[in-house]
């Protein structure tokens, strides 16, 4: 079944890659390429490929694209203001954040959020802690919980009802 | 010639930003302190300032093949450069590169290398030093 929806996924892409089309060897090549990704890495695909097709997680993933390159606009914005700022301000440091997610694919798109939005690099996830390198630390950065609100809470709700 | 209308523009205005994000991305990876402080501009920065330009293109030339390829580019960037800023600054921090002075602190180091890898007061750390003097 996964193998099926890898196949229509990679095929779709390769359409969308090859546009306009052309002639009948196009479709042909990219037919079993798909076929090759889908025998080779089908394995490697989600456990759960039916819910590629369950409109409540592309309603909030849809949800989910503006929230994300809203904070993704005020974090180049903050990282202007330190590059430009005459004393380059920045008061970094490796901190420690827990997630609530449990699916691993959650947790990528979470950790890739993290590292696109302001201040915030992932450097390692360790089951549900992520290492978060912070380039201005709220006190002293030890407080676990306080991390987790400010880096972590925007994206959880989002992330949790798309992928879980 | 073909005539120029708003929405080139348009397209041409966000471009223009992705170009700015992109500058401010190679600024800041001459200012900032360290490795880590260095990852951030250039991740944050460059993905956003490239994918500022796929969009730009994709204004400019509406839902054309060029401009559906340009989209798919700007996905693809947005999802593997946090892989790659992730890979670079763990391997970094594997191998022993210090974090700067000012760093506050550093739970990975702590927690994983058996102490926080940040450089001592001095500005360099002993073994650094040894190293470019044998270098040297």
């Amino acid at each position: 079944m996964r193998r099926v929806v890898l196949f229509v996924l990679s095929y779709g892409l390769w359409l969308l890659l090859t546009l306009p089309g052309g002639d009948w060897p196009v479709y042909v090549v990219g037919a079993v390429l798909a076929l090759l990704v889908a025998i080779f890495f089908g394995a490697e695909f989600t456990h759960r490929p039916l819910s590629f097709l369950n409109p409540r997680r592309w309603f909030w993933g849809i949800i989910y694209i503006p929230v994300f390159f809203w904070h993704m606009l005020v974090a180049n914005l903050d990282v202007a203001f330190r590059v430009l700022h005459p004393a380059c301000p920045v008061k970094p440091g490796i901190v420690k954040v827990k997630t609530a997610l449990k699916t691993d694919v959650a947790k990528a798109f979470l950790a890739n959020s993290i590292t696109l939005t302001p201040g915030t690099m992932t450097v390692d996830v360790d089951e549900d802690v992520l290492y978060v390198h912070w380039i201005d630390v709220f006190g002293d950065g030890e407080d676990i919980e306080a991390n987790t609100k400010v880096i972590v809470a925007k994206f959880e709700k989002y992330l949790m009802r798309i992928f879980e | 010639m073909t005539e120029v209308t708003v929405v080139d523009i348009i397209g041409y205005i966000v471009i223009l930003v992705g170009v700015l994000f992109d500058l401010l991305g190679a600024i800041g990876l001459v200012r900032f302190p360290d490795v880590y402080n260095r990852l951030q501009s250039a991740t944050k920065s460059v993905t956003l300032g490239t994918f500022g330009i796929m969009i730009g293109i994709l204004i400019v030339t509406g839902f054309t093949p060029l401009g559906i390829k340009a989209l798919i580019c700007g996905v693809f960037l947005l999802l593997t450069a946090p892989v790659s800023a992730h890979a670079l600054s763990r391997g970094s921090l594997r191998f022993g590169a210090k974090m700067w002075k000012g760093t506050v602190i550093d739970s990975y180091g702590k927690d994983k290398l058996g102490g926080p890898q940040i450089e001592s007061e001095e500005g360099e750390t002993k073994e650094s030093k040894e190293k470019e003097d044998e270098v040297a």
